[in-house]
């Protein structure tokens, strides 16, 4: 193998990184703060792709138009299933909270067949995410580019509001110590609502990017990489923003590299990442960044 | 002024309060002794809105207040210090301070009250920067109170300030509790240092298992045969901390 092709897997596997990054921080951000996993995640990934696409086939809006809108929609999406699936339960066994997650996963799935109907769209990739750049016998799409940039600035945005802000302060409260946070006469709704907001926004970009590079739609597409990212944010120590993005960066390494060496095992690229899973937890249950113990769902 | 009119919790099968009732009159310091399980957290906890009520009725200045989310009711100037102090140990010290005031936008009388619990406790001040969860437990507890004293608080609620802390630390915590006092803030307390709480309380109430079972002022508990007995450890040397 030369160099070269090394470098363009490379660049395939950041780029897939990423977008498993992008999706992994929603499920970390969420446990963090609810200890719940959010099994319709991935749905809301799915969501963000197909409301692009929407855009701009129905709509007729340019590219970047419908990128905006799309997020926005996705964000919003993601605070109703909360307000819808998960509110009504918060002082309910845990149980209960899981199957209503894995029921509205199954539900927007199903709406979705009916909505958009079951048969694969083909989405058209805005030009500026279509050029083949040249560096050195090096040749990638510019999309590829263009998804580790977006979720480097969309992490330090992130950071940035965790660490620096006041709702990012509130966030850490209510994620450390429900009861003290409510005692600040902080309203833990609007702090669950906006984290919930935060998460699907970001898996909103990700699914949108996701079909600049893959560009084909179905209603499934977000099971997956939704089951994925879920580990990668395990991986990571869930609960962990930094964790979750180490973790997708390392399903993404491993996966392409994996096929780009030993391309043999291609049909078990899927397989990679419960393999990854069963070693980190063996090592160390917590994660790779995770500091407590994991508790069991 | 704060009024608990047959309070009654219950947790699945367990009643926990069983009716009672409790008065804390403006500017007052008021005292709930009792053992372990008797009930005095949960008390705390239902006043303030963390635990469900199953009767009976609590009010605030002739507002009904039970049923209100946590929020609100702290809003309205009721905050509790808990017990086992609940700083959050990933913030920093000066984050924790601010976090009290989060439901306040008066930023002049936001500074001013951060000032003021630098000036109460001057340790928090040197180790604004540093991680809550790298106090001592001393320090956990002056910043849990400072905490509770940035909600601009009328009425103080306290579980155990004095656990596990070493008797000089306490002395110092209840001597705050009276400057805070002093400074017109009603003080409700809870505690298993029977000795100290009476002591500095204008009144106090003994709860045994979900029920009061004694009230009257400070003083007079303090001399009461059964509470010395129950809560006092009457054998004990003078100047030694009960249990
Ligand atoms: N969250 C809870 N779930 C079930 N039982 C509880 C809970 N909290 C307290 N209890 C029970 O209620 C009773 C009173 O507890 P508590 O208010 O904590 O007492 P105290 O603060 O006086 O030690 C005890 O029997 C305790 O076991
Ligand atoms: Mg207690």
């Amino acid at each position: 193998m030369t160099l070269a092709l090394f470098l363009q897997h490379l660049a395939n596997a950041l780029s897939l990184g990423s977008l498993y990054a992008l999706i992994a921080i929603g499920y970390t951000m969420v446990y963090g703060i609810l200890r719940l996993i959010n099994f319709a995640h991935g749905d809301v990934f799915m969501l963000g792709a197909y409301l692009a696409f929407y855009s701009v086939a129905t709509f007729m809006l340019p590219w970047w138009g419908a990128l905006l809108l799309a997020v926005l929609l996705t964000a919003a999406f993601g605070v109703g299933l909360e307000w819808v699936a998960y509110r009504p339960l918060r002082d309910s066994p845990r149980i209960s909270v899981m199957i209503s997650a894995i029921g509205a996963s199954f539900l927007i799935e199903n709406v979705a067949i009916v909505l958009f109907g079951g048969r694969p769209k083909g989405v058209t990739v805005p030009d500026v995410m279509n050029v083949k750049l040249t560096l050195g016998g090096v040749s990638i799409m510019s999309v590829s580019l263009v998804i580790p940039i977006i979720t480097f600035v969309a992490l330090a945005v992130l950071l940035w509001v965790v660490q620096r802000t006041r709702v990012g302060m509130a966030m850490r409260a209510v994620s450390t110590d429900l009861d003290a946070a409510r005692l600040q006469a902080i309203d833990v709704n609007r702090i669950v609502s906006f984290t919930f907001g935060t998460g699907s926004l970001l898996a909103g970009v990700g699914g949108i990017m996701w079909s600049y590079k893959y560009p084909q739609l179905n209603p499934l597409m977000g099971v997956m990489p939704g089951l994925k990212c879920f580990i990668a944010a395990v991986i990571g120590g869930i609960g962990n923003i930094p964790g979750a993005v180490l973790g997708g960066f390392l399903l993404g390494g491993i996966e392409l590299l994996t096929i780009a060496f030993l391309p043999t095992l291609t049909g078990y690229r899927d397989a990679f990442a419960f393999v990854l899973l069963i070693v980190v937890l063996l090592v160390k249950p917590s994660g790779l960044l995770g500091g407590a113990a994991v508790e069991k769902v | 002024m704060l009024k608990v009119d047959e309070l009654s919790v219950h947790y699945g099968g367990i009643h926990a309060l069983q009716g009672i009732s409790l008065e804390v009159p403006d500017g007052a310091i008021v005292s709930l002794i009792g053992a372990n399980g008797a009930g005095k957290s949960t008390t705390l906890r239902t006043i303030v809105g963390l635990v469900k009520a199953s009767g009976g009725a609590v009010s605030w200045n002739g507002d009904r207040i039970t049923g209100l989310a946590t929020k609100d009711v702290v809003a309205r100037g009721v905050c509790l210090v808990p017990e086992g102090r609940h700083v959050f140990p990933n913030l920093t010290v000066d984050e924790n301070l601010i976090l009290g005031a989060y439901s306040r936008k008066d930023r002049p009388g936001i500074a001013a009250d951060r000032d003021k619990v630098f000036a109460l406790f001057p340790r928090l001040q040197e180790r604004m920067r540093q991680k809550a969860g790298t106090l001592s437990g001393g320090e956990q507890q002056m910043l849990a109170v400072g905490r509770a004293l940035m909600t601009r608080p009328r009425l103080l609620m306290m579980d155990e300030p004095s656990l596990g802390l070493a008797p000089l630390v306490v002395k110092m915590i209840f001597d705050i509790v009276k400057t805070i006092n002093a400074e017109g803030v009603t003080v409700l307390l809870v505690e298993q240092n029977a000795k100290a709480a009476l002591e500095i309380a204008d009144f106090g109430y003994v709860l045994e298992t979900g029920r009061i079972t004694l009230s009257g002022p400070g003083k007079q508990l303090l001399a009461d045969e059964g509470v010395r007995k129950a809560y006092l450890g009457d054998v004990k040397p003078v100047g030694a901390v009960a249990r």
